[in-house]
């Protein structure tokens, strides 16, 4: 066993040839971050009496502190046959949303540490994950964690990981993150295993940056990984895609804690600072260079991040918009994926069309919204984006229900997913006749294990988006995982279905959707909304229709009765604080058209009930 | 009237009232409601501050309640030459309940008695009580007449046997015309109380209720929908779907066919739930509520109401005996309203009344609902024209819809 390094390379003057940069792909929970703090107590970066658990994953409490940046790549010292090494370990976002990230964090690596929970076997997310890292060639060394549970099965899963990805089952190394066995005989194997960065020393520089941070007192902080030359403090540098450029103002490492150095060469993996005030300045992918030497050709891989999902965020409280809009100006600062302009829906007043990556995403931003902010937020049904072709063969860009044209069309095309799904082996039939519901056509199917199957199935990104993956748990008992990544396109047979309340159209309702199912999102609106919509005076027809066709149709009756029968001497008071009560209550309701909506009714009837039962757990 | 009190301010133990108490007293009735907080039973729906025989005892007695009502008398009388508060004749006196003939008809005599000597009362004023068909004699009722009674309300509620049990009322049917008999030889005019939609009730059932009430010929007629109050026994029969819930549109139903029946009958409506013979045999003390006139609550959980002053006295009947034998006031809490707040339990009360409510006097916000309201037929367009906001039939049992639409925002 290898002991902690005596002495560590200093940045900047480090022979590539010692240089080992990793990441470590993992399904959330499966222990990353455990694993990762003992990594930098083993290694002498964090003593053990300043270690707090879970090092690399507090992000919440620096943001509470105004703090926020994060160690996306820590350098740590260790020593193999007398020899000390650099080891930078590099995080990676865990969610297929970030795919692109992902794919960036991985090009700044030359291997990736397989983790996987010994209790539960590879996840859907970590296969796609390791996929991308098979794809940027890194060596990868597969590591079953958590073996000290008694529900491990480390020769079942060793086998099913060997089995994946060539190799024998008894190479996979068994640790423990918690009790530290097999964390240094990993620190060995990284050191042994995984090739050295390669690169020229003289070339100008070229580094690429795989992740840009917001800090409300530093600014910008940029990760880089420098491929060819070097990059120094003081000088300027250039953003090649851009061609922006700012003075390095800060370089350096993160050894846990920022600690500037006097450059980074090849190989090395470090932070950046410039002042700049939005990570759009700083995109992930994007090459920085020296602006007085700079390099003639970028890196490859650069792209700009394309929303996925469109969703409508609309505050409660119409006089929130402000806070919102400054709060969505916040967030962008730190979140360069996140597009969004202001949209009025005639039901849900001020609001902004706000464009994610995917589904987590939305989630995420939402969240960090009502949390940070302080905000209640109504969002709309999400939906994808569609090019619709016209008779006159304009294309139009779809990223809202409402702006579907009526009529006209010639053909529509919807995003399409490549999606797999992991599953104990019982689950087949119901994930295969809720997927060929959903329009899935299936791609293949592979035992990963005797009992784990691997489902791969194109389907229609719209079809994924909004309840898929709650069903799909529900269906298979919680065990399914699910994977996706964006894969073309198709034509296909959409029509915008429209919601009408006593004749007047409630854009926040309208939907695309496959032909065959418009009517089922018909019957299930209006059904829902019969439900939602208090009774009125007089009677209200709810409607759904597709142009002038109306294809499902409910109404409510209206209401006869709403009078006090008694109101005596001792009656009025009691009567009168009642009033008073409702008239409060009738501010809070949304008129479309002469028909009063309670503010719960937009949410219950955009709110599936499987997300509604998650809120009441 | 209900049991949970309002919230409000602290009454002060003198009982005086604040000076507006006192202005524009001169151009206002005023009336004097006793309560009576006794029953032989207690009813399944009933949430009113009422108690059986057994339940009180000391100086809340029924023996001694008579002698503690009149006590609040006098300590009113002071009360209000204290405040500044003109002096005026009753207009109407009204004893409700509980039951108040469950007390002797001397006692009743004896409290209406104390009222007028301290007071005096007008020529023709309206004196009612409310009767149990159960707890009345030829002897009792000839007794009231002579005290100066004018008028008797009796709790028929319903003419069907299983009604009448699900809603705990102990007397039969059949007692019912007797007792109306009785009260017209002994020269009372007589109402009927009837409450529609109890549960298990049909329509057939209730037009039976009707058409029985109406063939005794009564003067007056109140109808209401039967309200399930927190805390009664219906409530927690129907909690525990031991009686089926109430359903507003069968409330509609069966008010539609009350109003029908009891026009037909030459009664007209006056109040939303309530009917009578000829305008004159309109209960002036009812309407003296809705038009903000001035009126003494005397008893346990008594409300009063004296210019834009309401209070409401202490619940329990030993509690409210002891404040009154210390000659503090037995008030509990009250509110002095504002301006607006008057105008909103003007435009609350007064829409309920055939008699309407003055279009001039709404703000612009509600003017400009009166067209909207013709429109949906909740609001009778011919008055309208006139400048009175009178509701249809439809606009009656929206009424509170109605109310929440002209008030100001």
């Amino acid at each position: 066993m290898s002991p902690m390094a005596r002495t560590a390379p200093v940045p900047a003057a480090t022979d590539p040839a010692i240089i080992r940069n990793f990441c470590i792909i993992a399904h959330i929970d499966h222990g990353k971050s455990t694993l990762a703090d003992r990594m930098l107590q083993s290694t002498g970066v964090v003593q053990a009496r300043d270690m707090k658990a879970q090092y690399l994953d507090r992000m919440d409490i620096e943001r509470e502190r105004g703090i926020t940046i994060k160690s996306q790549a820590v350098r740590m010292p260790w020593e193999v046959d007398g020899v000390s090494y650099a080891l930078n370990m590099i995080d990676t976002p865990g969610h297929v949303d970030f795919t692109y990230e992902v794919s960036r964090s991985l090009a700044a690596c030359e291997g990736a540490v397989l983790l996987v929970d010994a209790a539960q076997g590879i996840e859907a997310q970590t296969l796609a994950n390791l996929y991308l890292a098979m794809e940027n060639d890194l060596t990868i060394i597969p590591v079953l964690n958590k073996i000290d549970l008694p529900a491990a099965q480390p020769e079942k899963y060793a086998a099913e990981l060997a089995n994946l990805i060539g190799g024998d089952p008894e190479d996979v190394l068994l640790v423990s993150g918690k009790t530290g066995v097999g964390v240094e005989a990993l620190l060995d194997k990284i050191v042994t295993d995984l090739p050295a960065p390669v690169g020229d020393a003289n070339a100008p520089a070229r580094a690429m940056i795989f992740d840009s941070v917001y800090d409300t007192y530093r600014g910008v902080v940029t990760y880089v990984r420098v491929v060819d030359g070097m990059l120094h403090p003081r000088e300027r540098i250039q953003m090649m895609s851009t061609k922006a450029s700012h003075e390095l103002l800060e370089i350096g490492v993160s050894s846990p804690e920022p600690t500037p150095s006097k450059g980074l060469g090849v190989g090395e993996v470090g932070y950046l600072i410039t002042g700049v005030k939005d990570v759009r300045q700083s995109k992930v992918g994007d090459t920085v260079t020296n602006l007085a030497k700079p390099a003639s050709e970028s890196l490859s891989g650069y792209a700009d991040p394309k929303p996925m999902v469109f969703s409508g965020l609309y505050p409660l409280d119409g006089t929130d918009y402000p806070v919102l809009r400054d709060a969505l100006d916040k967030l962008k600062l730190n979140d360069a994926a996140l597009v969004y302009e202001p949209e009025t829906s005639a039901a849900l007043g001020f609001g902004f069309r706000v464009g994610f990556l995917g589904l987590l995403h939305l989630e995420i931003v939402r969240e960090r919204l009502e949390r940070e902010f302080n905000l209640d937020l109504i969002s709309t049904a999400p939906n994808v984006v569609y090019e619709v072709t016209l008779e006159d063969k304009s294309v139009l860009t779809v990223t809202n229900p409402s702006e579907f044209p009526a009529g006209k069309i010639r053909e529509v095309r919807e995003p399409m997913v490549s999606a797999t799904i992991l599953a104990p082996n019982e689950f087949v039939g119901a994930i295969m006749e809720l997927c060929q519901g959903r329009r899935g056509q299936m791609k293949g199917m592979d035992y990963l294990s005797e009992d784990r199957v691997e489902l791969r199935y194109w389907i229609p990104l719209a079809e994924i988006v909004f309840d898929f993956f709650d069903i799909l748990k529900s269906k298979t008992r919680g065990y399914a995982s699910l994977d996706w990544k964006a894969d073309g396109e198709q034509v296909a047979d959409l029509v915008k279905v429209d919601i009408l309340l006593q004749g007047e159209q409630v854009d926040a309702f309208s939907a695309i959707t496959h032909k065959d199912k418009a009517y089922a999102y018909g019957v299930m609106m209006t059904g829902k909304l019969r439900e939602l919509i208090p009774r009125q005076q007089f009677e209200v027809p709810i409607q759904a229709a597709i142009g002038s066709r109306i294809i499902a149709r409910e109404s409510i009756r209206a209401i006869r009765k709403d009078v006090l029968a008694k109101c005596y001497g001792g009656d009025i008071s009691r009567k009168r604080k009642l009033l008073e009560k409702q008239k409060e209550g009738k501010k809070r309701m949304k008129m479309v058209g002469r028909v009063e909506v309670p503010q719960e009714a937009f949410i219950a009837a955009l709110t599936t009930d499987e997300s509604k039962d998650k809120a009441k757990k | 009237m209900p049991s949970v009190l309002p919230l409000g301010d602290p009454a002060p133990p003198d009982g005086l009232l604040p000076a507006q108490a006192a202005q524009g007293a001169g151009n206002r009735a005023f009336g004097l409601y006793v309560h009576i907080p006794f029953c032989a039973v207690r009813c399944g729906y009933c949430d009113f501050n009422t108690y059986t025989a057994t339940e009180l005892g000391g100086g809340a007695s029924q023996d001694a309640y008579a002698g503690t009502a009149a006590s609040e008398v006098a300590f009113a009388a002071r009360v209000l030459a204290g405040s500044g508060v003109p002096a005026r004749q009753l207009s109407t006196v009204f004893f409700g309940g509980g039951t108040p003939t469950l007390l002797p008809a001397d006692d009743l005599a004896l409290i209406l008695r104390a009222a007028v000597d301290e007071w005096g009362i007008e020529d023709g004023a309206e004196v009612t009580t409310e009767a149990n068909p159960d707890s009345v004699t030829p002897e009792s009722l000839a007794v009231l007449k002579a005290a100066g009674f004018t008028r008797v309300s009796f709790g028929m509620q319903s003419a069907v046997p299983h009604v009448l049990k699900v809603l705990d009322r102990t007397h039969t049917p059949s007692r019912v015309p007797q007792v109306v008999q009785w009260a017209r030889e002994a020269g009372l005019a007589v109402s009927l109380d009837l409450i529609y939609g109890t549960p298990g009730e049909s329509l057939d059932d209730w037009r039976y209720s009707l058409e029985t009430a109406l063939s005794y010929q009564p003067d007056h007629i109140s109808a209401y929908a039967l309200i399930v109050e927190d805390g009664t026994k219906l409530a927690a029969q129907m909690r525990r779907g031991e009686v089926p819930g109430i359903d507003d549109d069968d409330h509609a139903d069966k008010y539609e066919l009350a109003d029908q029946l009891i026009s037909a009958a030459g009664l007209g409506w006056y109040e939303v739930s309530n009917w009578a013979r000829t305008p004159e045999q309109a209960c002036r003390h009812n309407l003296a509520y809705w038009r903000g006139d001035d009126w003494w609550g005397i008893g346990p959980g008594a409300h009063s109401h004296v210019g834009g002053v309401r209070w409401w006295n202490v619940k329990h009947p030993t509690a409210y005996a002891g404040r009154l034998a210390q000659g503090a006031s037995p008030a509990a809490g009250r509110e002095t309203l504002d301006g607006e707040t008057r105008t909103v339990e003007r435009i609350m009360l007064e829409a309920r009344l055939q008699a309407g409510l003055e279009v001039a006097t709404l703000s612009a916000v509600g003017r400009h609902q009166v067209a909207g309201l013709i429109a949906d037929g909740l609001v009778d367009p011919a008055a309208a024209f006139r400048g009175r906001l009178v509701l249809t039939l439809k606009g009656r049992l929206l009424a509170d819809a109605v109310v929440r639409r002209i008030l100001p925002d």
